[in-house]
């Protein structure tokens, strides 16, 4: 460029002039014949236009043949005299040079990478996570433009560099390599900026100065991302949930991911069952009554040699286990801990409290699973939250839409499908107004809905109330105990229950496709909604019969276990589940697309459906939950399953399915589920296992809480053994009589946990409303610039033409810039 | 925190630069041209595969945007990436990179021209990469007036960085589908 150094403009300007070739509306002629020779006159007497008018003598000859370059090439359609005076005086093309100028002189436009590190400097001195790319400047960009440095741009770029690096030097190790993580800058900046960063810490070591509860913060954090590195390479079904992702999508890919995190959390379970219940139970074995026998069709039923095993509740004792040392022995019955031990040795002994570890790893084990849930649940809800108005639909749809994971060819083409199909569709919706919309509601007939909804409503109720009748008859009409078929009995209650989990919900599919919901959100929530009645009702009814039939009247039956039978129903339930849909995976599916493809000579395989799947995952899940306090081995047999199921899942959906057309909001969905997971079922689980605890008399020949009115109490008894033992210890009998029992204080704990909430509420209300009211605040400013602009122009067309200078200096010929916005 | 020696160089030089384990991106690095990038790094080597090789990923080579992450991620500007360049990509792709990060890059991906701004042009690229060409003139035309009367909240026609981020907070789903697992 032929212009001093000093001049100003920047390519924004450049592009805004050249974009004017390719923008729809026209211009007359530019005002660029208005020069400033003759501003102070127009009145504005503002510091700015008189600051103005010298830079725009320098360049007004390069605006010049901007402008005859760009009228010779504009259209000549658009912009009229019907239209405004604003509208026409906002037509960017027909800004005045002096307007060009006060625009790109604004801060908010200025040009530099020196720009990127102010960002940077600001962010680590403000240190908050929002401040830091508010500011962004259209200018900064990475190294892939290519940057003309300027003299003087040179030393404003080192002083910006030393000011960063003052600012990072100012915070703690931590702090910058924080920051320096989360900057957009590429590597190599970053380590070069690391490295002055650091230059202040060179010679010296970095342990020095830091105090020894950092290190350990330090030390702790090196080893979990040490163990979380060694982990994530060995992460568990990586291979298998790339695949998927690569073809399915987002939306598939959520079933394996809650699938997994269903197999941490029984993972976690089993851990605790495992060392403090069942290794300690299975080391010091109880003496044995009954002789048991081996057929292949217990581990199916869970009776006879497993009925007596660590299984199941029944198998525990209810007392101490005492060891000393290498010679361990133990008293099944009525033991007290000082008789156990040969010498007298006392201080050898390890008692071990089987009741107490049986009822504080319950205990525990929830509290610690209600703790992740909500974790978890706020997390995917944070996430999840759309903040402000949702009318930035086609936006979101355009740039945030496009799922990067999917990496075969044939599902990239369905996604160009869909987002063009969708794409298609909102368009139509904007053009037609809903003018479609109110027919095809009356097409399918108003009268289908609650046709399919007393359905859908009325199977569930039969199928609750068959359950019911059916588990009555079942448990009043007890075969004999020792045939085949009586084993085989118990497997038919869980059959049916399986077998109405699998064929109710196509029932309710079929019925929706009958309704022809408009909007597939819709459609997806109904079905949720129906397949979660249906198990809630099933579960309802199996947990009234259990808790209220089985547990009471089996008393007057002679010495039984009512809670090794109820264990024993539950770990059924849980194999039948399984092995129904191992089955309806194998077969089922495969058979599906057999008969879709050949009978029905449809050219697409089937959809995986989603919400069904997730919800059977939900429901295994909830009897697993349902059945930790009656058998304490039933999270590890959830665990095999889940193994199972994900590898068996991945294949079938591999071979037999195919992309679905229909868009998945995936962090509201996960949100949705999330929820339904802790509230229907996991809560569901702990208000029965709390009812149980608290309610039910423990059958009195066997089990860990055999002689004790309620499973609470054996918590009580304890804290009355050890102020036996350890008189200083009464206040732990306090504690227990005035504290746990003490419906007071539950009703304080749950005053302020109602407070808490209250108050989070607010602040996030008003957090809402802050976000509003800077949304308007931006629009505002909009129309305040809008303004102003109009403004500018209206004054400077006031002001007289100047036609000499234009035309002498038309024949220089300047590169031309204006292609960069109009490809 | 690798036993991998040849890449303690790394985790010397960038501990904390990615939100990723470096050993296997290093190795998938290495897979696409074993000739070209040495073992040993500690020399620093100045070793620049081509777009080419970039694009033949798996995880790219399907993607309609594939040409425009190499351009934006790349130190030339080009496609051609460095080790650096690779892991940064990789970095800003994976699950754990925070959402502003995210939405700067993907800002300069969808900026066909480089000019900091999404305008019109930019739009329609990204519309017909998106549906592979399905809309017609019309249509791409309409979406594209339509997204910028949407988001676009400075009211200069076209999206500045803060108009994309602004609208990034109000899409949940970014931050799963912005997403390579590598």
């Amino acid at each position: 460029m032929a212009y001093s150094v000093s001049f100003n403009l920047n390519p924004i300007v450049d592009s805004e002039l050249g974009g004017l070739g390719s923008d729809d509306t026209a211009q007359d002629h530019l005002m660029i014949q208005h020069r400033t020779e003759s501003a102070p006159e127009g009145g504005i007497g503002s510091p700015d236009t008189q600051g103005i008018e010298l830079l725009v003598k320098e360049c007004k000859d390069f605006l010049d043949d901007q402008t005859s370059d760009v009228r010779e090439q504009a259209d000549e359609r658009g912009l009229q005299n019907s239209e405004s005076v604003q509208t026409r005086l906002l037509v960017r093309n027909r800004w005045s040079a002096t307007t060009l100028k006060v625009l790109s002189s604004m801060p908010s436009r200025s040009i530099g990478w020196q720009s990127r590190l102010e960002k940077v400097s600001r962010c680590t001195v403000h240190n908050s996570q929002l401040s830091r790319y508010r500011r962004q400047t259209p200018g900064s960009s990475l190294s892939t433009r290519p940057i003309v440095h300027r003299n003087e741009d040179v030393s404003e770029e080192e002083t910006k560099t030393k000011e960063l690096i003052n600012n990072l030097q100012k915070l703690s190790t931590a702090g910058r390599f924080r920051i320096l993580r989360s900057t957009p800058l590429s590597l190599s900046e970053k380590s070069e900026l690391r490295k002055l960063a650091f230059s202040d810490k060179v010679g010296q070591s970095l342990s020095s100065e830091v105090p020894y509860w950092r290190k350990i913060k330090r030390a702790s954090r090196h080893s979990f991302f040490t163990i979380l590195s060694f982990f994530s390479s060995l992460r568990f079904g990586r291979v298998q949930l790339k695949r998927i992702g690569g073809r399915f999508g987002t939306s598939v890919l959520f079933y394996f991911l809650f699938l997994r995190t269903l197999l941490f959390f029984n993972i976690f379970l089993s851990l605790i069952n495992g060392l403090f219940l069942v290794l300690p139970q299975a080391i010091y074995p109880p003496l044995k009554n009954t002789p048991s026998r081996f057929s292949g069709l217990e581990l199916l039923t869970g009776t006879g040699f497993l009925s007596d095993s660590v299984m199941f509740y029944g198998y525990y004792t209810n007392s101490t286990i005492n060891s000393c040392g290498p010679a361990a022995k133990v008293r099944s019955e009525d033991a007290t801990p000082h008789s156990a031990c040969g010498s007298a040795s006392e201080t050898q002994m390890i008692a071990y409290n089987i009741p107490l570890a049986y009822s504080f790893s319950t205990v525990i084990a929830f509290f610690i699973t209600s703790i992740a849930l909500v974790y978890s649940l706020s997390k995917s809800f944070g996430r999840s939250v759309q903040v402000l108005s949702s009318h930035g639909n086609l936006a979101s749809k355009i740039f945030c839409s496009w799922d990067f994971k999917v990496s075969k060819k044939t599902s990239v083409r369905i996604q160009s499908e869909n987002i063009s199909t969708q794409l298609k569709e909102l368009l139509l919706a904007v053009n037609c107004k809903r003018g479609n919309g109110a027919s095809r509601w009356r097409l399918t007939g108003i009268a289908v809905y609650p046709l399919a909804w007393s359905a859908c409503l009325g199977s569930t109720f039969f199928f609750a109330f068959g359950i019911h009748v059916f588990a009555e008859y079942l448990h009043l009409n007890k075969k004999p105990e020792d045939s085949w078929a009586s084993e085989a009995y118990l497997l038919t209650l869980p059959s049916v229950v399986s077998c109405g989990n699998l064929f109710l919900p196509g029932l309710f599919n079929l019925l929706s496709w009958f309704e022809n919901y408009r909007l597939p959100s819709v459609r997806l929530y109904v079905a949720i909604f129906r397949n979660l009645l249906l198990k809630v009702s099933i579960l309802g009814v199996l947990c009234y019969h259990w808790l209220g039939k089985v547990a009471v009247q089996s008393e007057g039956h002679g010495p039984q276990c009512w809670e090794t039978i109820v264990g024993q129903e539950l770990y059924r339930f849980l194999l039948m589940d399984f092995i129904f849909t191992v089955l309806y995976t194998v077969f089922g599916v495969f058979l599906w697309r057999m008969f879709s493809q050949r009978v029905l000579r449809r050219k697409r395989k089937p959809v995986f459906d989603i919400a069904w799947n997730v919800l059977e995952l939900i429901y295994g899940q909830t009897l697993t939950w349902l059945g930790v306090l009656f058998c304490p081995l039933l999270p590890t047999v959830q665990i095999i399953k889940l193994l199972v199921l994900f590898h068996l899942k991945g294949n079938s959906v591999l071979m037999n399915c195919q992309a679905s057309k229909k868009p998945w909001r995936s962090s509201h969905m996960s949100t949705v589920f999330i929820f339904l997971l802790c509230i229907p079922s996991f809560l569901g689980a702990t208000a029965f296992v709390i009812y149980t605890a608290w309610t039910i008399k423990p059958s009195s020949g066997c089990g860990p809480f055999r002689n004790l009115p309620v499973m609470l109490h054996s918590g009580e008894q304890w804290a009355h053994e050890l102020t036996k033992v350890n008189p200083k210890l009464a206040w732990l009998n306090w504690v227990y009589n005035n504290v746990v029992e003490n419906p007071f204080f539950l009703l304080l704990v749950s005053l302020v946990f109602l407070m808490v909430s209250y108050v989070h509420a607010h602040v996030l209300d008003g957090q809402k409303r802050i976000m509003t009211l800077l949304q308007e605040q931006i629009e505002n400013e909009g129309k305040d610039m809008k303004f102003l602009i109009t403004k500018l122009q209206a004054i400077h067309e006031g002001e007289p033409p100047l036609s000499q200078s234009r035309s002498a200096i038309r024949g220089n010929e300047v590169p031309n810039q204006h292609d960069t916005c109009g490809l | 925190m690798f036993y991998n020696p040849y890449i303690v160089f790394f985790s010397c030089n960038h501990p904390s630069s990615t939100f990723f384990p470096l050993s296997r991106l290093f190795y998938r690095y290495r897979d696409l041209a074993p000739q070209l990038v040495p073992l040993d790094y500690t020399g620093q080597p100045d070793v620049r595969l081509p777009y080419e090789l970039i694009g033949s990923m798996p995880e790219l080579k399907d993607n309609p945007f594939r040409q425009r992450i190499a351009e934006v991620f790349s130190e030339d500007g080009e496609g051609n990436m460095t080790l650096d360049d690779f892991l940064d990509m990789f970095s800003v792709l994976s699950e754990m990179a925070p959402r502003d990060l995210k939405a700067y890059y993907a800002f300069k991906i969808y900026d066909f021209n480089n000019d900091d701004f999404l305008c019109k042009s930019d739009l329609e690229k990204t519309l017909n990469k998106l549906t592979r060409n399905e809309l017609t003139e019309e249509e791409v035309r309409m979406v594209c007036d339509k997204v910028i009367d949407e988001a676009d909240l400075d009211n200069d026609g076209r999206l500045s960085l803060e108009d994309f981020q602004h609208m990034i907070v109000r899409a949940p789903d970014f931050l799963s589908t912005f997403h390579i697992r590598i």
